[in-house]
């Protein structure tokens, strides 16, 4: 039997889908048994990647499709976004994703989009962002760690 | 997933009451909303948060874009109705040392 529980939706690449997907991920992390504060976090960092995955669909003048995919685990949920449009491997694409450098450049162009990837890393227990054939943003959220102060006393501004 | 936003004018001062999700999708017509009156000299903008039940970093764009055009002519902006989640949400992005925030009232939790 598989560890996981996975789910894949797919939306067009367009700022009026965020919300239905960011809906979605809503309703499999209540499922899970998250907490309100980390569901609405979870609603947060997942629409985050997906923003950026419309950003980059209309940067590049395409007509796209965004994968959103959500492996359900016991005590965790991974959340993968992907701009190209393509089903994952889930696993396949899980090995691949490596931490991300600052060299890279779909990356840089992230921290340069705003605030998206910092509230991510901050929102998220784990982000990674892997860049071939379009990015893929994989996360991950565990149950029962909230985050603390500590998180909330880093800031971008000051 | 709609935003409604309704303006009240009282001489130079505009409430700005928005309600409902501010993501990528509504996030253009709360910034045309404000841009209406960003570069009205010496004004005040009150942003009235008590019925946005989502914002993420698009809103916070939009925010910190007006707040900027509101500053260069000498205005002022306050944001007042904001319950613990949209608190936090300044908090995390350094907003609440920039900007007057006042919360939603009958929240216990309004620790600065």
């Amino acid at each position: 039997m598989a560890p996981f529980d996975y789910i894949e939706i797919k939306v067009p690449a367009k700022p009026q889908y965020v919300g239905v997907a960011r809906l979605t991920i809503s309703g499999l992390a209540s499922r899970l048994g998250f907490t309100y504060d980390e569901i609405e976090d979870l609603k947060i960092a997942s629409s985050e990647a997906i923003t950026n995955a419309v950003r980059h669909a209309y940067d590049e003048d395409e007509e796209g499709e965004i994968v959103v995919g959500c492996a359900l685990y016991e005590d965790k949920l991974e959340i993968m976004v992907a701009d190209h449009g393509q089903s994952f491997n889930f696993e396949e694409t899980k090995r691949q994703v490596g931490p991300y450098t600052e060299q890279e450049s779909d990356v840089q162009l992230l921290r340069e989009g705003g605030l998206g990837l910092y509230l991510m890393e901050t929102l998220m227990d784990d982000v990674k962002v892997h860049h071939e054939e379009g990015v893929t943003v994989f996360m991950t959220k565990y149950l029962g760690r909230e985050r603390g102060e500590a998180d909330v006393k880093q800031t971008a501004y000051s | 997933m709609n935003l409604q936003v309704d303006v009240e004018q009282n001489d130079c001062v505009h409430v700005f009451k928005i309600i409902g999700e501010i993501d990528a999708f509504t996030a253009p017509t709360l910034k045309e909303q404000l841009e209406k009156v960003a570069d009205q000299p010496e004004c005040q903008a009150v942003l009235d948060f008590s019925q946005v039940n989502y914002m993420d970093s698009t809103g916070l764009g939009v925010f910190v874009a007006f707040y900027k055009k509101v500053k260069a002519v000498d205005g002022s902006v306050k944001i007042v109705g904001v319950n613990k989640r949209l608190k936090r949400l300044f908090e995390i992005t350094g907003l609440d040392d920039i900007v007057e925030i006042e919360m939603e009232s009958g929240d216990s939790n309004g620790t600065v």
